[in-house]
C-alpha cells in the first residue's frame, strides 16, 4: 500500500543525486522476499538429503533434525543389500538407459523431420506440418489405453522399450527444431547447393553444427521428461528389476511405509542426476522452457 | 534478416529448395514411423477400444457401441458415479491451483525482472523443484506432511496450529496439501515463462509511461499486462491443462483419500483401465475428459481474446 502512496510523489525527487529512498526500500523488500522464498524452496530438498543419512530412529523422531545427529549410510546399505524386492541401483540404470535412449531418438528423428519440414518442398507438406503440430494440443490421456494395448500386442510390457519408444513420438521436438531451422539464414545452404553438396551432407555438415545449442536443449528437455515420467512406467512395468526410478519410489513408499530414511535415499538417487544436469546446463533448460512459452 | 537476404529474395522469387520429393520423405520417415505407430494410430484405435467391452484378461471383447459413454452420463452406474466424482475432484483442484499458479509466479517474475545481483541464482533456485519430477515430490512431501513426525506439523504446532493435522487423510487439508505441493513444485516453471515474456516488453514503453506520469501501478496495468497478454493466455492454458492432468501428487500423497474425495480423473482412468482392466470404459472416460479440456482451453482462449477488442 505504501508504494502506491509513494508513487504519487513526483519523480523529480531523485534529482538530488542520491538513489531515491523508495528505490532502496523496494530493493530491500525484494531481497527479503527472494530470500524467504529461497528458504521455502531449498529447505524441503535439504531435509530430503539429511533424512537419507539418518538412522531409522532419528528419521522417525518427532523433533526434526536438519543435520543428522548420527550420520549414517544405513539407508543406502539397506537399498544395496535388500535389493531383490527394491533394487534401487538397478532402477537407476534402467532410468538412465530409458532417458538417454529416448532423448537420442528424439534428437535424431526430430532433427531430420524438422529439417524436411523447414526447408524442403514436397507434396502434403502443409497438411503434415499442421497435423504434427496440432497433436501438441491433444490431451495425452487419450493415448494411454490404446498405447497399453499396443505395448501388450508388441510384447513390450514390462520391458524398457515400453517406456523409451512411445514417448519419443511426441511432437515437441519437431516443433522446437522446425522453429529453429526456419530462423537460420539460408545463405550457407545455398552456397553448398551450388557447390554440389547433397542435402544429407548439408544437413550433417552445416545445419547440425549450427544447431548444437538447440539440439542440446532438446536433448536435456527430453532426458528430464523421461527421467521424471511417472504415469506410464507405473503401469507398464511390473517386476521389481524392470522398474525405472519414479515407479520404484512408489514401490519403496509402499514397502517401507515408515522407514523414511530408505525412501529418501531412493529419492536422493532419483534427484542427484536431474539436479546435477540442471545445475550444469541451467541456461539451456530454462531457455528451452522460455522458448516454448514465447512461441506458444 | 539483414537487407542482403531480402534483396536476394527479390531476385529469385522462388527459392530453390534444398531437396524435395522422395528425399524429403526419407528425412521424415524415421519420425513418421514413430508418429504413426504411437500418435496417429492410438488416437484412432482408442476410439475403437471405447466402443467395446475391452477386458485384456478375457478372450472376447464384445462390441458395445456407445454403452461405455452412456454409462458415464448416467451417474447411477458405478462407472458414471466414479467418473463424475473424479471430475469434481479434478475441478476442485483446478479451481484452487490455477489462480495461485497464474498470480504467484507473475509476482515472482516481476521481482526477478528488476536488475540486481544474483538474479539468475534465484531464478534457478525457484525452478529447481520442477526438474525433480512428481515421484520425488510425492514421496518427499509425504514425509514432510506426515501428521505425526512431519516438519510441517512440527512448526505449525509451534505457532499454535491444531495438533496432528491429517494432511493426507482429511478434508479440507488434503486439498490444501495437494494444491500447496503443486504450487511449490511448478511455480518456478510458470515464473520462467513470465520472465521471458516480461523481458520481451520494450523498455521504451515503460520510459514513455513514466514521462507521462504513470504510477507504478499504472505502468503495470497499462504496459505490463497488455504486453504480457499472449504469455498470460499461454500460462493460463497450460496451467489449466496441467491441473486437469494431475495424477502423481494424488497417487503418492493422498492415494485419493479420504474415501475417493481426492481421486482425480486421470487417477480414476488409470485405475479403471490398467488396474481393473476395463480398458473400453477407461478409454471412453479419457475421451470425455479430453473433450472437456478442449472446450475449457478454447473458452479461456476466447475469453482473453474478447477483452482485448
Amino acid at each position: 500500500m505504501a508504494t502506491v502512496a509513494d508513487e504519487q510523489r513526483p519523480a523529480a525527487r531523485s534529482s538530488d543525486g542520491r538513489p531515491p529512498r523508495r528505490a532502496v526500500l523496494t530493493m530491500l523488500g525484494s531481497y527479503l522476499a527472494l530470500i524467504a522464498l529461497t528458504i521455502l524452496f531449498v529447505a524441503p530438498l535439504v531435509y530430503m538429503a539429511s533424512t537419507a543419512f539418518k538412522t531409522n530412529q532419528e528419521a522417525t523422531r518427532i523433533e526434526p533434525t536438519w543435520v543428522p545427529k548420527e550420520p549414517s549410510t544405513e539407508a543406502f546399505d539397506a537399498i544395496l543389500s535388500r535389493s531383490e524386492q527394491t533394487p534401487v541401483f538397478r532402477w537407476f540404470f534402467n532410468s538412465m538407459i530409458a532417458a538417454i535412449g529416448q532423448a537420442l531418438i528424439v534428437v535424431a528423428t526430430a532433427s531430420l523431420a524438422a529439417y524436411a519440414l523447414a526447408r524442403m518442398e514436397f507434396r502434403g507438406k502443409r497438411v503434415m506440418t499442421a497435423v504434427i503440430i496440432s497433436t501438441l494440443f491433444v490431451p495425452p490421456i487419450i493415448f494411454l489405453m490404446p498405447t497399453y494395448v499396443i505395448l501388450d500386442k508388441l510384447q513390450w510390457l514390462d520391458s524398457l522399450l515400453a517406456v523409451t519408444i512411445p514417448g519419443a513420438a511426441g511432437a515437441l521436438g519437431v516443433f522446437l527444431l522446425r522453429q529453429f531451422f526456419i530462423a537460420l539464414p539460408r545463405e550457407l545452404e545455398e552456397a553448398a547447393v551450388l557447390d554440389g553438396a547433397s542435402p544429407f551432407k548439408i544437413f550433417w555438415r552445416i545445419i547440425l553444427p549450427l544447431s548444437k545449442p538447440a539440439l542440446a536443449t532438446l536433448f536435456l528437455l527430453a532426458f528430464l521428461t523421461n527421467w521424471n515420467d511417472f504415469l506410464l512406467p507405473l503401469f507398464v512395468l511390473f517386476s521389481p528389476e524392470s522398474l525405472t526410478l519414479p515407479p520404484g519410489l512408489g514401490l519403496l513408499q509402499g514397502s517401507y511405509t515408515t522407514s523414511y530414511e530408505i525412501i529418501m535415499a531412493g529419492a536422493v538417487v532419483a534427484t542427484v542426476p536431474a539436479l546435477v544436469l540442471f545445475i550444469i546446463a541451467q541456461r539451456f533448460v530454462i531457455e528451452g522452457v522460455s522458448a516454448t512459452g514465447i512461441k506458444g | 534478416m539483414p537487407p542482403l537476404a531480402r534483396a536476394s529474395r527479390v531476385r529469385t522469387p522462388r527459392r530453390a529448395p534444398v531437396g524435395g520429393g522422395a528425399l524429403a520423405y526419407l528425412f521424415l520417415a524415421p519420425y513418421l514411423i514413430l508418429f504413426t505407430f504411437f500418435v496417429v494410430f492410438p488416437a484412432v484405435y482408442g476410439v475403437w477400444v471405447s466402443f467395446h467391452s475391452w477386458d485384456l484378461l478375457l478372450p472376447n471383447k464384445p462390441w458395445v457401441g456407445l454403452d461405455n459413454y452412456r454409462n458415464l452420463l448416467d451417474t447411477s452406474t458405478p462407472a458414471g458415479g466414479d467418473f463424475w466424482q473424479a471430475m469434481k475432484a479434478t475441478g476442485i483442484f483446478s479451481v484452487f491451483s490455477v489462480p495461485l499458479l497464474v498470480v504467484l509466479p507473475l509476482a515472482v517474475a516481476l521481482i526477478l525482472n528488476q536488475k540486481f545481483r544474483g538474479r539468475n541464482f534465484f531464478r534457478a533456485v525457484y525452478f529447481a523443484p520442477y526438474v525433480l519430477g512428481v515421484a520425488v515430490i510425492g514421496v518427499l512431501w509425504t514425509l514432510l506432511l506426515d501428521p505425526n513426525i512431519g516438519v510441517v506439523n512440527f512448526y505449525l504446532e509451534k505457532v499454535g496450529a491444531p495438533q496432528n493435522i491429517a494432511w493426507t487423510t482429511s478434508l479440507p487439508w488434503a486439498w490444501v496439501a495437494l494444491v500447496g505441493v503443486t504450487v511449490w513444485w511448478t511455480l518456478g516453471y510458470n515464473a520462467v515463462i513470465y520472465l521471458a515474456g516480461l523481458q520481451d516488453i520494450p523498455g521504451e514503453l515503460y520510459e514513455a509511461a513514466k514521462v507521462d506520469g504513470a504510477s507504478r501501478w499504472g505502468r503495470f496495468r497499462h504496459v505490463t499486462i497488455p504486453g504480457l497478454r499472449p504469455v498470460l493466455v499461454f500460462v493460463v492454458t497450460i496451467t489449466i491443462l496441467a491441473s486437469a492432468n494431475m495424477f502423481g501428487q494424488a497417487w503418492l500423497i493422498t492415494g485419493g483419500a479420504p474415501g475417493n474425495e481426492t481421486r482425480t480423473a486421470i487417477m480414476l482412468i488409470a485405475q479403471e483401465g490398467l488396474q481393473n482392466f476395463r480398458l473400453g470404459s477407461a478409454a471412453a472416460m479419457s475421451f470425455v475428459l479430453a473433450v472437456f479440456l478442449m472446450v475449457v482451453s478454447l473458452a479461456t482462449f476466447f475469453a482473453f481474446r474478447e477483452r482485448k477488442g
